[in-house]
């Protein structure tokens, strides 16, 4: 099945407006494992006939490791001109899988003129199933496996979204088991505040390490997660410990879009 | 009567000084840079009442919590036994609620003992956590020194305060027996008294006893009032305010700068006059922080407030790595050079210089660039301290002002400003996933 993915511009040539914007990030854009998360995404929102569209070539960074990294400068240049595109196409409502996107433009984009309603997709996908758009209903596909949900940073703690990705795997008929460290307590996986993008300072252990030791001691068979950026660092540290056979790190929409057979 | 004469003196010196020292605290505070929050009153009400007062955040760890209480309770309650010592120090009467309160007054002295019983056993198993049991908070590099001899002199202390009140409550209740038959009733002292003084007949010696007893008391809580403010146990009065200012935001937002939005503002408009002389009103400012008066008053309030506890540290994801930072010690740098500052600025006035500065003499770039900003430290503090935005001010003045950098970032930095994404992909080719199988 070939993705539907209309951008803004096709969409005001045709006169349309779609109920809600679809923010890929630089991650869904780029990255090869995260592009699969977007198409995931994809096919949720047109299996649902979700009218989205995407900015296309027209998006650009957010600025949020910019701004993690001390440069407010870069941060507000990249915001001004985002802000421009969104308020030029009368953006309302913005949804992104992209934890990072989510805070900075839910957050930080108001002060500096763009007032959008943002959600996380695992929101979003929530609504989908809690409105009857999307039905689940004697999937097998997870039937009894084990599922440990990894809170990315900036969903959680830094903008209290803890239920929706829980709801969403409950739908399952899997068993979400908790890690020691969850929700508020969650532990982070290393790469927030820019950490991404440079090398750890000297310690004597990597973050996604501590974070996978965490997952593997409650012996699941999926890690699943809601930020392109978790799951790059579980993936790493499964592949650690040599772990890639017997556990799958998977975006929640990933696991949605398989058990809808998508 | 020159006891009452003693006690006045006492009583107005320690109270000036603890008024002096609480000046100077707030002096300090207001070093900081302004931000406003009085915003939304009653949810900062509710906070204060919430984290502070009912101490919330503290019961994600019971045991510690529940030892807390108990000394927390104690404090607050026993507040209303030292109205009566202040009233019988000044006026030279004994017990000056006893006669006008009768029962309600035994059942209220008894609540003070209880509670004074359960703090002792509370200050007793945290000397022992901190000095036996060595918990990896309680005992960690930062704690070295002056902070671990603070700790233990404040549980010290306590423990002798608690032991003047029996002191003088058990001499009490044997010369009321004596002389009665018939004691106060108060719950515990009733049956420690007799213990300790017991085989005592003379009612002189007695009173000589609970004398000391009385005198200890007031000595030690005067002497204990001065101490605070010089200590981490300050946390006692500053949690309250410092949970009614709370950041009330989201935790993922970050404080946006109004002094890069007016020079981003002026580089997007084409209309703008790039050789436009800069206002001369204007103050001069610095992109970020690098000594504590470019931070905030509240940043300042935080680290007054701070009791060094450790719960950021040992949540915080760099430090449980074995990185170098610990969100702790960020808090107690703060606090120490802001005493400095303070010190300095009262005696060579506010523009004095001293050639030092938070960032670099306190803090170092390398714990600076540890923070992955997951908000676990600010998620943990028991009164809402946020040593996050602590760390990224310093990062900001690190970027902006020193370009100084981890050279990763720069090229990630780079990136975005050429082609609007933090890796090496053309603008143009950002759709491509769309037709990709």
């Amino acid at each position: 099945m070939s993705l539907k993915v209309p951008t803004m511009a096709e969409m005001m040539a045709q006169g349309e407006t779609p109920d809600v914007l679809f923010w890929v990030g630089c991650s869904g854009s780029f990255d090869d494992r995260a592009k699969k998360i977007t198409k995931a995404v994809v096919k949720i929102l047109n299996h649902c006939q979700v009218k989205f569209a995407v900015l296309g070539t027209e998006e650009s960074c957010t600025g949020d490791p910019a701004k993690r990294a001390g440069n407010e400068f870069t941060f507000q240049m990249q915001a001004m001109m985002n802000i421009q595109v969104l308020n030029g196409y009368e953006v309302k409502r913005i949804v992104t899988a992209c934890p990072h996107c989510f805070n900075t433009l839910k957050n930080e984009y108001p002060e500096l003129g763009g007032n959008y309603e943002v959600i996380h997709h695992t929101q979003l996908i929530q609504d989908l199933i809690n409105t009857g758009k999307l039905k689940l209903e004697g999937n097998q596909t997870f039937k009894g496996k084990k599922i440990t949900f990894h809170d990315p940073c900036y969903l959680g703690r830094a903008n209290d979204v803890y239920e929706a990705p829980r709801a969403l795997i409950e739908k399952l008929d899997a068993e979400l088991v908790e890690m020691k460290r969850c929700k508020t307590n969650g532990l982070c996986c290393g790469a927030g505040g820019a950490q991404m993008f440079k090398e750890a300072e000297k310690g004597n252990k990597e973050v996604n390490i501590e974070r996978t030791e965490d997952a593997l001691a409650v012996y699941p068979s999926i890690i699943a997660t809601g930020c392109p950026f978790c799951n790059t660092m579980m993936t790493d540290g499964i592949k650690n410990f040599d772990k890639e056979q017997e556990i799958k790190v998977l975006d929640v929409a990933e696991l949605i879009a398989n058990a809808a057979e998508l | 009567m020159i006891a009452h004469l003693i006690f006045v003196i006492l009583l107005i010196t320690s109270f000036g000084l603890f008024g002096y020292n609480v000046w100077k605290v707030r002096y300090n505070i207001l070093l900081g840079q302004d931000t406003n929050r009085t915003d939304n009153r009653s949810e900062r009400w509710k906070t204060m009442f919430l984290v502070a007062f009912g101490q919330k955040k503290m019961f994600t760890r019971p045991i510690p919590a529940l030892l807390h209480l108990a000394i927390y309770a104690a404090f607050v309650i026993t507040q209303i036994e030292l109205i009566e010592i202040i009233a019988d120090g000044i006026s030279g009467s004994h017990r000056f609620f006893h006669h006008s309160l009768g029962a309600f007054y035994t059942f209220m002295i008894s609540f003070i003992e209880i509670l004074s019983v359960a703090a002792f056993i509370a200050t007793v198993a945290f000397l022992w956590r901190r000095n036996m049991l060595k918990l990896p908070r309680l005992s960690m590099q930062e704690l070295k020194g002056w902070p671990m001899k603070d700790a233990n002199l404040i549980l010290i202390m306590e423990i002798i305060l608690i032991c003047f009140i029996f002191m003088m409550n058990g001499a009490d209740e044997v010369a009321q027996q004596l002389k009665s038959n018939n004691g106060y009733g108060f719950t515990i002292s009733q049956f420690v008294g007799p213990m300790l003084f017991g085989k005592i007949n003379s009612l002189e010696t007695l009173h000589i006893i609970e004398q000391i007893g009385w005198w200890g008391h007031v000595i030690m809580v005067f002497t204990f009032m001065n101490y605070l403010p010089y200590s981490k146990h300050f946390h006692i009065f500053l949690a309250f305010p410092n949970t009614y200012y709370s950041n009330l935001e989201k935790k993922g937002k970050f404080s946006n700068m109004e002094s890069v939005t007016n020079e981003v503002k002026l580089m997007l408009d084409p209309n703008a006059d790039p050789y436009a002389a800069p206002d001369p009103n204007a103050a001069p400012t610095r992109f970020g922080a690098k000594d504590v008066t470019d931070l905030t008053w509240k940043n300042l309030l935080d680290a007054y407030t701070c009791t060094e506890c450790g719960r950021c540290t040992s949540s915080c994801p760099a430090n449980l790595t074995g990185k170098k930072l610990s969100p702790r010690k960020i808090m107690m740098d703060t606090r120490d050079r802001l005493t400095e500052v303070g010190e300095n600025c009262r005696k060579h006035g506010k523009d004095y210089s001293d050639g030092k500065s938070l960032l670099g003499d306190y803090i170092t770039e390398e714990e600076i660039w540890a923070c992955t900003s997951c908000n676990a430290c600010v998620q943990e503090c028991p009164v809402n301290i946020d040593p996050l935005s602590i760390i990224v001010d310093l990062r900001r003045f690190l970027v902006m002002e020193e370009s100084k950098i981890p050279t990763e970032l720069t090229g990630m930095l780079t990136n975005i400003e050429n082609n609007g994404a933090p890796w090496q992909f053309s603008p143009s080719d950002r759709l491509n996933w769309a037709n990709e199988e």
